[in-house]
């Protein structure tokens, strides 16, 4: 009798391993994700965010963004403001981090001076739009746990749906619920829930480009928030890799010469 | 020929059992509506979608976010906010408020976003952080930087720091707002009462608007539950006592719950929400239903008394009634229909859903009513003499002392409109809950203790993009605030330039001496971009600058005030800034009860028109159906003297007029003019059928209506009388006026008309 399930346990052992969970199955795609956007060293792009309110009044802000891809942490990244006027040559240095805190940095011209952000908050909102700072920070697999829900068409595209779970723990999210196009292992559309697990806002991207032949680029992002009735437009410009930036680029010293 | 009645009266009786039959057919048919009303509890079902306060407030809200709000006050019993364990609780619940339903946003004392700069770091941190384990002197730190907060001090703390709140923020969606609000309020009030298990040792309390939306819809369901069985009793009791008769009762209370039903039902397809407001109808329409009922039951008893046989009585009833009850229904519905002109939505449902019942009741009364009692069995009480001979005793001593009368009701009437004028068309928004209601008491502590419940948002354009970090514009917005704070009505006034000045300090290694507002344009808006980096989810600036940076919302919190002291505090701010801070540009200012103000004002003006014009109306069908021009105008003196005696009287015992008493002048009007219709046509009847003189037609019509004008006096008194005892003011004050009114009424018509016409018609006689 035992021999007899002993036996079955064996002939059955390699099916009972291949049988991956949901949660494995959504880890397993987010890692291929990022893999496949991985070596891509550096790269520079401009940015045009467009806040509008329920009202439909709208304000627009300009920013340049370079970043470094760092192996085994978060990327650094150093953004610099162009407009509106009265914030032109701000400077924003930001070394991401999966779990701890980031650092951050930024740099007032009009003060000639760089001031630490010492804070735990990666959940407050970005230059006033609805894309919170954890939103458009890069984003490393550590940072959530995943379930893969279904497959499922979204805007014509075959997606992978997974929900992402915030591990830290300051986070202004309980999830995020990722579509994830098969063909580019892109997110084309996110849901965001909020602290009481209520949809906050919904986050579509559109208008993908490759560059070098690998890595896929959103040109328009567009944040709706479905409580507040506000929405945030990102719209990319001038995509440009391995353009040969370097730590140094990065530095804190470099900020106040970042114009 | 026969008369139209006669025909009519005859008709019914020969088809008793298809008059039913239609009857219960066409009442179930209306009542199905009744399926599609939904309760609409908020404060904005007051206004119309084109009210431009909504406008402007909605504008507002749409520009920075909505203000919609729970405060949950918290009071520990021994006095002191700034302990461990109640700061460590504070700390919880804050946690736990971010839980509650369609939240977007806490604020209290624990989370303050407190900012300090240590070396060249600018920290922004939770004012109190794991209070549980703070030191003696940690503890003290906190207590002086939280009463030292212009943020939070008369906001979310008292000066002495023995009371705090939480205020939670709500972002309801437009379109279910009523089943939002009330899932909001189940939820606040759950977590709180698990909070009271642990601390039983801090007092908690619950206001803001949230809680006052709950507030409408409690009282209502409180009037629901105890005022419309309390008034279906009453009904049936002096129904039971007067009419007589067990089955005369039954029928009666049919009539009234079928009219009920029929006009919900109408209110359901017509698709109007219910409110605190609207569903005083059910009480208003069985009041006003049972005096048809009573007019038909009571002729058709005399002529039964007198020998008459079951049918051929209920067939002179009829004919006698058909008329005067068609009068009385038509004036009544009239009058409820000039709520139509209100500026309150819910007045216009109010007005027609009795409209609609009043009208079913008289079909059910011409039709229903009688079918229904001579095809049961009638069993009559030995008639008491006393009956007829109270009421000839009175019209003896009106017709002996006519002069007297006369000059004694002019008196009375001079005396009472001379006090007119001290009434004030005014009311207190927080006072429409009376203090049965825990939203008031509750709010009225809020006030003693706190802060205040209403609010002014004021949204001040700096014109330009990004104009907000103008410093002149900055210096306009404090000189605003400091003058806003400066006024007695005032409790505390949120602006954002008390951030710039904090932030210029922290920039300056927190020197007091820059606690200041910064003087140049960049420096300022990169302060407030390095600010908001800082800031956690849901404690951004979204709620006081725009998306743009061109406007920022400069919030007056309010004590108690009238509406009338709200308008002119509005006015005299707006005049304010136009004369000292020209920067500041245009102002739209918004708030909960500044709308409530404004539509008292627009409502009044409003009603005297829709008031004037059902004067008109109605004076011109009595003279019409009474066919007698000088009779109708004469009859129009004891109509409009119970209105004007009655707001005289109020102006000496009360004066104040809010928003629900504006209407009952049109409404009333309606009701008493049954008096004279059925006084009138019986007196006249009496002048023309019998050739009576005027004083034994005068005695005629005492005999004949002088004890069902008394019943139905009574009854509708019983009525609103309850509605009188509603914890909600508009139904309450409407209920005690009208009841004073309709009381006023009958005195006129007794002691009044009958001096009156025998004057007028003596003098055409003689002439």
């Amino acid at each position: 009798m035992h021999n007899c399930l002993v036996a079955l346990l064996i002939v059955l052992f390699p099916f009972l391993a291949v049988a991956e969970t949901p949660e494995m199955k959504g880890l397993a795609i987010i890692q291929e994700a990022d893999k496949r956007d991985l070596g891509w060293i550096d790269s520079k792009a401009e940015l045009r965010m467009v806040l509008k309110n329920k009202q439909g009044q709208e304000s627009e802000r300009t920013i340049r963004i370079n970043t470094l891809e760092v192996e085994g942490d978060g990327d650094k990244s150093l953004s610099v403001f162009d407009a509106p006027r009265d914030i032109k040559g701000t400077a924003f240095l930001s070394y991401t981090h999966s779990v701890v805190p980031d650092d951050q940095w930024l740099y007032l011209p009009a003060l000639k001076r760089i001031k630490r952000i010492a804070s735990a908050n990666k959940s407050g909102p970005f230059v006033g739009s609805e894309f919170a700072y954890e939103d458009i920070a890069s984003q490393e697999v550590d940072k959530y746990t995943y379930k893969w829900l279904r497959d499922e068409l979204f805007d014509r595209r075959d997606c992978f749906v997974i929900e992402a779970y915030p591990v830290y723990k300051n986070s202004g999210y309980t999830k995020q619920v990722v579509w994830l196009d098969k063909e580019i292992y892109r997110a084309v559309r996110i849901d965001y829930y909020d602290r009481k697990n209520a949809k906050l806002k919904t986050l579509i991207t559109s208008e993908w480009r490759q560059y070098l032949e690998k890595y896929w680029r959103p040109g328009l992002m567009e944040m709706t928030n479905h409580q507040t009735g506000k929405s945030t437009k990102l719209m990319w410009n001038n995509y440009q890799f391995r353009t040969g930036l370097t730590d140094r680029d990065f530095d804190r010293n470099t900020l106040k010469r970042a114009r | 020929m026969k008369t139209f009645e006669a025909a009519y009266a005859s008709w019914v009786m020969n088809n008793r059992f298809i008059i039913i039959a239609l009857s219960l057919v066409s009442v179930t048919a209306l009542s199905y509506g009744g399926g599609y009303l939904r309760f609409d509890s908020s404060y904005r079902a007051f206004f119309s979608d084109n009210n431009p306060e909504l406008i402007a407030f909605e504008n507002v809200e749409n520009t920075y976010v909505k203000d919609d709000n729970v405060m949950i006050i918290m009071a520990p019993q021994n006095g002191d906010v700034f302990t461990r364990a109640t700061l460590a609780a504070i700390e919880d619940l804050t946690i736990e408020a971010w839980q509650v339903p369609y939240s977007n946003r806490v604020d209290s004392i624990t989370n303050f976003q407190y900012t300090e700069a240590k070396e060249d770091n600018l920290i922004v941190r939770d004012m109190v952080k794991g209070a549980d384990t703070l030191s003696d002197e940690a503890l003290l730190t906190a207590r002086r930087a939280v009463l030292a907060e212009p943020s939070l001090k008369h906001r979310l703390i008292s000066a002495t720091g023995h009371v705090t709140a939480i205020n939670v923020t709500v972002q309801m969606p437009i379109d279910e707002r009523a089943e939002a609000g009330q899932t909001i309020a189940a939820y606040v009030r759950d977590i709180v009462k698990h909070f009271q298990e642990q601390h039983p040792d801090i007092d908690i309390y619950l206001s803001g608007m949230v809680m006052m939306d709950a507030a409408f819809f409690e009282s209502a369901m409180l009037d629901s539950k105890t005022l419309i069985p309390i008034s279906f009793v009453l009904m049936f009791s002096i129904i039971a006592l007067l009419v007589g008769g067990l089955f005369r009762t039954a029928v009666t209370l049919l009539v009234i719950i079928f009219s009920i039903s029929a006009s919900m039902g109408v209110g359901g397809y017509i698709g109007y929400p219910l409110t605190s407001l609207s569903s005083s109808a059910p009480i208003i329409i069985l009041t006003v239903a049972v005096a048809n009922c009573v007019h038909v039951l009571v002729t058709f008893i005399h002529s039964m008394h007198d020998g008459e046989p079951k049918l051929p009585a209920m067939e002179e009833s009829l004919r006698i009634n058909l008329q005067p009850v068609f009068l009385a229904s038509t004036t009544t519905a009239i009058g409820f229909l000039t709520m139509n002109f209100s500026e309150v939505p819910p007045f216009n449902h109010l007005g027609t859903l009795v409209s609609v019942g009043v009208l079913v009741s008289f079909f059910l009364t011409i039709s229903f009513l009688p079918a229904a009692i001579t095809l049961l069995p009638v069993r009559l009480k030995k008639a008491t003499e006393d009956d007829t001979k109270s009421i000839s005793v009175l019209a003896e001593f009106v017709i002996a002392h006519r002069n007297r009368m006369l000059l004694g009701m002019t008196i009375v009437i001079i005396a009472a409109v001379s006090n007119l004028p001290r009434n004030q068309l005014d009311d207190t928004f927080l006072y429409y809950f009376d203090k049965s209601v825990k939203f008031r008491t509750d709010t009225d502590f809020m006030i003693d203790n706190l802060t205040g419940v209403d609010f002014i948002n004021y949204s001040l354009d700096s014109g330009s993009s990004g104009g907000i970090s103008d410093p002149a514009f900055q210096f306009d917005v404090e000189r605003f605030a400091q003058w806003l704070e400066s006024q007695p009505e005032v409790v505390h006034v949120s602006r954002f330039t008390e951030i710039m000045k904090r932030l210029n300090k922290n920039m300056h290694g927190d020197d007091e001496a820059y606690y200041r507002l910064p003087e140049e344009r960049d420096l300022a808006a990169q302060y407030l971009l390095l600010y908001e980096m800082s800031l956690p989810y849901g404690l951004d600036l979204n709620n006081q600058v725009n998306v743009d940076k061109s406007s920022t919302r400069v919030t007056a919190t309010i004590g108690v005030i009238s509406s009338n002291e709200m308008i002119a505090f509005n006015d005299r701010a707006l005049t304010w800034a136009k004369n000292n801070a020209p920067s500041l540009g245009y102002i739209e200012s918004a708030g909960v009860s500044l709308m409530f103000s404004y539509i008292g004002q627009r409502n009044i003006a409003a009603m005297i028109v829709g008031t004037t014009l059902a004067l008109i109306l109605i004076s011109a069908i009595l003279i019409i159906a009474l066919r007698s021009l000088h009779i109708g105008l004469v009859s129009l003196l004891p109509n409009l003297a119970p209105a004007a005696v009655g707001f005289g009287i109020w102006g000496v015992f009360v004066g104040e007029i809010g928003l629900s008493l504006s209407i009952v002048a049109g409404m009333t009007f309606g009701i008493v003019i049954d008096d004279t219709v059925h006084f009138l046509s019986k007196y006249l009847r009496a002048r023309r059928e019998n050739k009576l003189n005027p004083e034994d037609a005068v005695r005629y019509a005492f005999r004949t209506v002088g004890r069902a004008l008394t019943i139905t006096t009574l009854t509708l008194v019983m009525g609103f009388s309850v509605l009188a005892s509603s914890s909600f003011k508009m139904n309450s004050g409407m209920g005690l006026m009208t009841s004073v009114i309709i009381i006023l009424a009958l005195i006129m018509v007794f002691l009044m008309l009958p001096p009156l016409l025998m004057k007028i018609e003596e003098k055409t006689i003689h002439a």
